[in-house]
């Protein structure tokens, strides 16, 4: 038997060693992102979730303008903790756009009172549908969408007092 | 640790506060009509994995967006959208990690596929020397 | 008391374990006599030492001592007395106490029963056991002390995850465990003969009952915990191919490679370095099994003791022993003889042939599940390796292994004649050709991995029984027969897993009491959904008889369960059992038109997938005993013949 292929063995233990070594040092994240950033929006068309505010469909996000979508539910509670940011990206001058996941129009005007309304318009999206078609996988999530209609960014989980500056940067990267 | 503990239990034990009050989408838990194509669907279903759970296929999975999932994949194969075209739409918007089966056809895992002949090659070649030729005598 | 009286033995047993380790290094380097006389009673004392430690932390569980830290935060005084028994070691700090206390006894019955190994391999044995035991001794004192103590004292305990609260889940670990420490017995007794280059039948006879005790744990561990998925998941699967599973899986196909090299190096005295190898690879896989489970760098179901920090502490060990004895492997296996060799065509090919199999399908097992974390490390991409792969993958391997199985035990040692082995085998091929046909005639649906496998199966369970053949059957070694129902064991669950895979029958409705519900030729009645209250869950039940054709009825009733302590609630499927298949029923969700999920699967001959594994544990049963009997007799034979002279 070659000399060499004695040491084969532990070689390969070395190379398995590094590999769970950086799994332990690397926490895992279990956040899977859309690929469909850089693309255009798929097309969609969703009714008014609630009577206040018009529909939402695709044609409505590229208008020229760089909008937000924001993705959320009133179920959610991370929905509640990122209302107050929303608002003020809202202030800052930024337009956002809302699809309402598996939520009822009841529930929807209920969070929108209690938390704020930040949003131009609300699509409800009863069975994920276009969640799915956007690649999202979970509430909330905020997609920066430029004039054109394409997803420049996507934002996974709430809106954190320090990620303000950094949307409206990229809002005004996509003019 | 805890926290992790609870985020994989999470899916197997639902905990009694509720998610979304809303009923699955129309398809979740309702079989096709036609056995065939409920037999590709849910031979498909058992190959997506699950976003919120994510150890488990949608099939198997009782997280309400698994439903959803189960309820798109049933209406296109339905409407007469092939398995693959299915698992193509999916994987365009989620990435590989949304399907149990692993391209050939990618640079990053066609290793994978080669690995079995690889393997065997090597083994029998591993054991070439162990073996005497028949007529050596005793 | 009981608490503190635990630490101390666990304390003493650690310092006798390093004791054991100091003599068995010192003694073998300075070759005194002495020491070698002294570490037998060493390992002895530790054995007990840890038993005890061990048998008191039971005994605080089922005293629900709730100032003691473990059993607080992992029992609660209203559970079960079964639960709270197995709540011991239900816990990462308990079952890690476990593992030493097996691993201690292990040794504790080397050093009394093992006479036929060499002094010196025997010693350099103990001492490897030592120093393996010695890193879990660490980590127990140092980061996971059971016994520690609480203030204040709570009111109760925060109970068991619900989940495992199950009496197939309290016997899976601790089976898993045996089978592990078993192999840690063998990668001890390699490590000593590949430190005394003493590898020969003798070293091998010595390890071969370790290698079958913890091959029969091992498959009884995954048999039950495959059945425990099946029924308490809810899912109707028995295999998932996720990372936990294929974690109980590696050692497995590691120690059954192992099992049949050690045969050929007690037999033939060949394949000497590969058998140390596998040995060395068996531990490891159970080492890497237990910190894949433990770590969480992979997502699993299973998951439930998970801990990044304790991850660390087992890699570390793991990078200790499993390096250190691929470094020894290297450096001294050069100098052990391959030892004799043999033709292509003899029962020793097919051994080979068998080992490399066994040996590439665990490459690949081990490959697809740790890949997604090393793309991800590399390249940053995230993907999934699932039941497509593996089965497509491995199944076509795990075939030709099987017909390698039939085939094998027919061939003679050395060399034979590949035309009598054709004519041997013949009416196995036969049965094969004539079930395939027929498998193909009359069944639709089966994907051609079921069909070859189902059709293999008809010929290997009729072949599993050709070395009887002639026999005279009283005389035929005990061992044989072990080897005999093992290898038919294969082929019955093989049947299963191919008719589950290919004839299951699944309904989904949403139904009203008083709706019918048609599966095959079931008929499933769904009288009334009612509560019902166990010791500590409350659960509403769904009340459903179920008739096959014209037959009986059978009451078959899942529910929904809620647990108040944890806040938590499980579904709870409920199966009825027949010869010919199992009825399996979830119940789901209610709506608000008083609708319920209900999930009915007819899967025809399932349960032969367990019977199948349950008759595979019981063949190595057969042939451990055979052959611990077998020596037992030929030592007082030898004995008896030296007292003579």
């Amino acid at each position: 038997m070659n000399r060499w292929l004695l040491w084969l063995p532990l070689a390969l233990f070395g190379l398995f060693f590094a590999a769970f070594a950086t799994g332990l040092i690397m926490p895992k994240d279990n956040i899977i992102e859309s690929k469909m950033v850089g693309k255009p929006m798929p097309a969609f068309s969703l009714p008014g979730a609630v009577e206040q505010r018009p529909a939402l469909s695709s044609a409505d996000l590229a208008e020229g303008k760089p909008t937000l979508l924001n993705i959320f539910a009133s179920w959610c509670v991370p929905c509640i903790a990122e209302a107050p940011h929303l608002l003020a990206l809202q202030q800052a001058g930024a337009e956002i756009n809302a699809i309402a996941s598996r939520d009822t129009p009841q529930d929807i005007a209920n969070f929108l009172n209690r938390w704020g309304n930040p949003y131009s318009r609300i699509g409800t999206d009863t069975t994920s549908k276009v969640q799915l078609e956007l690649g999202s996988s979970g509430v909330p999530e905020t997609f920066v969408i430029d004039g054109n209609g394409i997803i420049v960014h996507q934002h996974i989980g709430d809106i954190r007092e320090e990620d303000v500056p950094k949307i409206l940067k990229l809002l005004e990267d996509a003019k | 640790m805890k926290r992790l503990l609870i985020l994989v239990s999470i899916c197997l034990v639902a905990p009694v506060a509720a998610q979304t009050s809303l009923p699955p989408a129309p398809y979740a838990d309702r079989q096709l009509d036609d056995p065939q194509q409920e037999a590709a669907a849910r031979d498909l279903m058992e190959e997506l994995r699950c976003l919120k759970c994510q150890s488990q296929s949608i099939a198997d999975s009782n997280a309400p967006m698994a439903g959803d999932m189960r309820s798109q994949v049933r209406e296109k194969i339905a409407a007469g959208e092939s398995p693959e075209a299915v698992r193509s739409w999916l994987v365009e918007r989620y990435g590989n990690w949304v399907s149990y089966d692993p391209p050939i056809a990618s640079v990053v895992t066609w290793p994978l596929w080669i690995a079995p002949i690889v393997l065997l090659l090597a083994a029998l070649w591993l054991a070439r020397g162990r073996f005497r030729k028949p007529k050596d005598g005793e | 008391m009981i608490a503190e009286t635990g630490l101390i033995a666990l304390w003493l047993a650690g310092a006798l374990t390093l004791l054991q380790f100091i003599l068995g290094a010192v003694g073998l380097r300075t070759d005194r006599e002495a020491y070698f006389a002294a570490i037998r009673p060493v390992a002895i004392a530790q054995g007990l030492f840890v038993a005890l430690s061990f048998l008191l932390l039971i005994w605080l569980f089922l005293r629900s001592d709730m100032s003691v830290k473990l059993v607080a935060m992992n029992s609660a005084s209203v559970k079960p007395l079964l639960y709270k028994f197995a709540g011991t070691w239900g816990n990462h700090e308990g079952s890690m106490l476990l593992w030493v206390t097996v691993m201690g006894l292990a040794g504790a019955f080397i050093a009394l029963f093992e006479r036929s190994l060499k002094t010196r391999t025997l010693v350099a044995t103990l001492a490897a056991q030592a120093f393996i035991s010695l890193g879990f001794y660490a980590f127990l004192l140092i980061s996971s002390n059971p016994f520690e103590r609480m203030f204040p004292v709570p009111a109760d305990g925060q109970g068991l995850n619900p989940l495992l609260q199950d009496p197939g889940l309290a016997f899976h670990p601790p089976t898993l465990y045996f089978g592990y420490v078993g192999l840690s017995v063998a990668f001890s007794f390699a490590v000593g003969a590949m430190i005394t280059r003493d590898v020969g039948a003798a070293f091998a006879k010595a390890m071969r009952p370790w290698v079958l005790g913890a091959w029969i744990f091992l498959t009884l561990g995954i048999t039950a915990g495959s059945y425990w998925a099946y029924y308490e998941l809810g899912w109707g699967g028995w295999w998932f191919w996720d990372p936990v599973e294929n974690a109980s899986l590696m050692p497995w196909l590691a120690a059954t490679a192992l099992l049949h090299s050690v045969t050929v190096l007690a037999t033939r005295d060949g394949l000497r370095a590969w058998t140390l190898m596998l040995a060395v690879v068996a531990f490891s896989m159970s080492m890497i099994g237990t910190f894949l489970v433990r770590s969480g760098i992979l997502t699993s179901v299973h998951a439930f003791a998970v801990d990044p920090e304790r991850g660390s502490f087992i890699l570390a060990l793991l990078a200790l022993y499993i390096g250190g004895a691929m470094a020894l492997f290297a450096l001294r296996v050069g100098t052990v003889k391959e030892g004799s060799r043999f033709e292509l065509v003899s029962r020793e090919g097919a051994l080979v042939a068998n080992n490399l199999l066994l040996s590439v399908i665990l490459a690949l097992v081990f490959i697809g599940t740790l890949y997604p974390l090393f793309v991800e490390a590399i390249t940053g991409d995230k993907l999934s390796v699932g039941p497509p792969y593996f089965n497509l993958a491995t199944g076509p391997l795990a075939l030709m292994l099987v017909a390698v199985m039939a085939a094998g035990p027919l061939l003679r040692w050395r060399r034979d004649n590949p035309r009598t082995l054709l004519n041997r085998i013949s009416i196995p091929i036969l049965i094969t050709a004539a079930s395939l046909f027929a498998l193909a005639l009359f069944t639709t649906g089966m994907s051609i991995l079921s069909l070859l496998g189902m059709g293999l199966a008809a010929g290997v369970a009729i072949a599993s029984f050709a070395p009887l053949w002639k026999r005279n059957l009283r005389r035929t070694p005990m061992h044989t027969y072990g080897m005999v129902i093992a290898h038919f064991g294969i082929a019955v669950a093989l049947v299963g897993m191919a008719s589950e895979a290919s004839f299951t029958e699944e309904k989904l409705v949403a139904a009203t009491p008083g709706d019918e519900i048609v599966v095959n030729n079931w008929k499933l009645k769904f009288e009334a959904i009612e509560p019902v209250a166990g010791p500590n869950w409350t659960a509403l039940e769904s009340r459903i008889t179920a008739q096959y054709g014209d037959g009986a009825l059978h009451p078959i009733n899942p529910q929904n369960r809620m647990f108040a302590a944890a806040q938590t609630q499980t579904s709870e499927a409920a199966l009825l059992t027949r010869w010919n298949g199992q009825l399996y029923v979830v119940l789901g969700d209610g709506d608000s038109e008083g609708r319920w999920q209900i999930r009915v699967w007819w899967k025809p001959f399932v349960t032969l997938i367990w019977y199948g594994g349950i008759l595979v544990a019981l063949g190595g049963l057969l042939a451990m005993v055979g052959r611990l009997r077998r020596g037992y007799k030929q030592r007082k034979q030898r004995e008896f013949a030296e007292a003579m002279l």
